[in-house]
């Protein structure tokens, strides 16, 4: 029973020292850890690639890390927490929930560790800055880029992904204030939401369809919005619709490459992470940085989808 | 071999305990070379602030694992820990914001709640007969369903309740003990397990506990209404299930309403690397306790290592397996 006993004993100790030396930190190694919303989705996994990129080029260490989905608000302040045990230069930090990781940003800003928000801002101001989409901009591109589409004049509507996220209400005003403003003949019939869904959105957007047989034009704010739309307008038959779509993954693009989608618009996620990891090693050295830094947009279609600067940024 | 048999009470009772007592040594030895171990691997690891971190972290979920193992020693499941957890922030939060009663109404509500929920899962499976599995699978999904219903959807803030913070991030003992600045959570916890311990150790509900899971049948055989004493244990775990709802609420001061799902399978995970056996009949709450600071232990010194995260999740699931073989062949007879 002693040598079993010994047996787990040592194969613990095998296992936790064995995974050590290849990864723990040299001294005076600069070490940055992100803590994202996600992990295994695409586009978090884009934001790694840009983080890892510029860590290489600027000589830090990062780590990132995220729960298993967007609800596990506590796990999230668990990985903080242990972030900040390991005396990090600075730490990025896409917030779940900003309220919830209040106090241990707070000992983060009393140690003296600077913070960079990303993707999506902390209601504090404890972070040093913000690298996130400018996502009123990027909606308002898509708007003329439909109005363009269209010729100027019709019907369109707007299936978004929540009424109560940022990144939700940002894309939807900024389309509709944008066809307000700049297109007086082209009339917004409705505004549904769709969670984001594949198949929710799907539902919302026929029933938009078969209230408005006329429709020129539909616009989804996110991967799961726009898709349903897609679906919607193929289970439908019809295809007079001209759809544009925000962000990518491999349905998105390949409806695009078939036409059955005009455009879309996408984040520049890479630039998300790469920013983030460069505005850490800036705040380290005390400098100055603006509130919000815009990692940027892009719309691609077609003609430009395989563009070297578009492929970088668009995730399958 | 190590159940109760009442013919017997003496040679049941000390060999209950040997058993009890070496499989707390396994899982106390497991968790001391593993914080030896990653106390050599990183310098940052063994600091008080990180130690206090992993007992924060482990709060919630060893609650629930306390709640969990009542359940399985009596031979059933429960999952629906989690989103019952979820639920019962979820009615805190509407006792607290909506209806804007003090504190205590709260705390109180939030441990009816469970109770009343634990009953339920309770009645199911011992007069409706449905298997624990599926009366627990049910009951989290209403639960999950109901949490997003009554809080359309968005996290309830309890930013009008002063002090519910306090619950779980606040600490009694660091104003006694200035030295000692344990959160008051893992004070909770704590308690919890004393209390769960008691229970289950010196009551006539913890024995009744124990003998279901070892044969139920010669139980009700012998006259007692083993319907009521089930409804009871699962009861009694959904108030439980009720704290670690008012703790998760409190540490993150809102009650996130699609949280949840996920939490009774590392609550089990705990359960059974602490020597609980998921056939019934035996297991111990220091057992699951040292479960869950296993796995929370794990899971904070993999991260303070920088372990890539897709290898962590590998790590947590050899060790579990290597926990739960280690146990049995420890039990085979020699």
């Amino acid at each position: 029973m002693l040598s079993r006993r010994a047996l787990i004993g040592a194969l613990g100790l095998t296992l936790t020292l064995g995974a050590a030396p290849a990864v723990h930190a040299q001294d005076g190694e600069v070490f940055i850890p992100l803590i994202s919303k996600g992990f295994q989705h695409q586009f978090w996994q884009a934001v790694k690639t840009g983080a890892d990129q510029a860590a290489e080029e600027m000589g830090v260490r990062i780590t990132f890390e995220g729960p298993d989905n967007e609800t596990m608000v506590d796990r999230q302040i668990d990985m903080l927490a242990a972030a900040l045990a390991n005396n990090p230069g600075a730490i990025g930090f896409a917030a779940l929930d900003s309220q919830a990781a209040i106090p241990l940003l707070r000992q983060a800003d009393e140690a003296g560790i600077p913070v960079i928000a990303f993707d999506s801002g902390v209601d504090s101001d404890i972070p040093a800055t913000t690298t996130t989409t400018d996502n009123v901009a990027a909606a308002s591109l898509a708007a003329d880029k439909m109005a363009e589409l269209i010729g100027g004049a019709g019907k369109v509507a707007v299936v978004a992904h929540d009424q109560t996220s940022r990144t939700g209400i940002d894309r939807r005003d900024g389309f509709l204030n944008r066809m307000e403003s700049e297109y007086p003949e082209i009339e917004v019939v409705s505004v549904q939401y769709g969670a984001g869904d594949q198949l929710q959105s799907t539902e919302v957007a026929k029933a938009i369809l078969t209230a408005n047989p006329d429709l020129n034009g539909m616009f989804g704010t996110n991967e799961g919005s726009a898709i349903g739309i897609v679906n919607a307008v193929r289970e439908m038959g019809t295809d007079e619709v001209t759809v544009i779509g925000y962000d990518s993954g491999k349905a998105q693009t390949d409806a695009i490459r078939s036409g059955e989608m005009a455009g879309a618009i996408t984040q520049n996620p890479v630039g998300i992470g790469y920013e983030t990891v460069k505005a850490a090693i800036a705040a380290m050295n005390g400098e100055e940085l603006p509130e919000v830094i815009d990692t940027g947009f892009y719309y691609y279609d077609q003609s430009n989808i395989d563009d070297e600067e578009i492929q970088a940024v668009l995730y399958d | 071999m190590t159940t109760l048999s009442t013919d017997a009470p003496k040679s049941a009772l000390s060999r209950l305990l040997m058993a009890v007592t070496h499989q707390k040594l396994l899982a106390f030895a497991s968790l001391i070379v593993l914080l030896i171990g990653f106390s050599i691997a990183s310098p940052n690891f063994m600091q008080t602030s990180n130690m206090i971190a992993i007992l924060q972290a482990t709060s919630v979920n060893g609650v629930l694992a306390i709640a969990v193992t009542l359940v399985i020693i009596t031979g059933g499941i429960d999952l629906s820990v989690g989103t019952m957890m979820t639920f019962t922030a979820v009615i805190t939060g509407v006792v607290l914001t909506f209806l804007g009663l003090p504190l205590l109404f709260g705390v109180m509500a939030a441990i009816a709640t469970g109770a009343f929920c634990g009953s339920c899962s309770g009645t199911f499976v011992a007069k409706m007969k449905i298997p624990p599995f599926i009366a627990t699978l049910g009951m989290m999904l209403i639960l999950k369903g109901l949490s997003l219903v009554i809080s359309g959807t968005r996290p309830i803030y309890f930013n009008d309740t002063p002090g519910f913070s306090e619950i779980s991030r606040g600490s009694v003992l660091g104003e006694v003990f200035p030295a000692l600045p344990l959160p008051n959570g893992v004070l909770i916890l704590f308690i919890v397990a004393a209390v769960a311990a008691y229970i289950l150790n010196r009551t006539v509900l913890g024995r009744y506990c124990f003998a279901l899971g070892s044969n139920e049948e010669s139980v009700r055989l012998s006259g007692v209404n083993t319907d009521r004493w089930k409804i009871a244990i699962y009861a009694l775990a959904g108030a439980i299930v009720g704290v670690a709802g008012l703790l998760i609420a409190s540490r993150l001061n809102s009650a996130q309403p699609a949280l949840g799902l996920g939490y009774e399978l590392e609550a089990i995970a705990a359960v059974v690397i602490g020597g609980t056996s998921l056939s019934g009949g035996r297991g111990s709450i220091l057992g699951s306790l040292i479960g869950a600071l296993i796995m929370a232990v794990l899971t904070n010194g993999l991260r303070v290592l920088s372990v890539a995260q897709e290898w962590q999740t590998v790590v947590t699931g050899a060790i579990i397996i290597l926990a739960v073989y280690a146990d049995m062949m420890r039990r085979k007879p020699s």
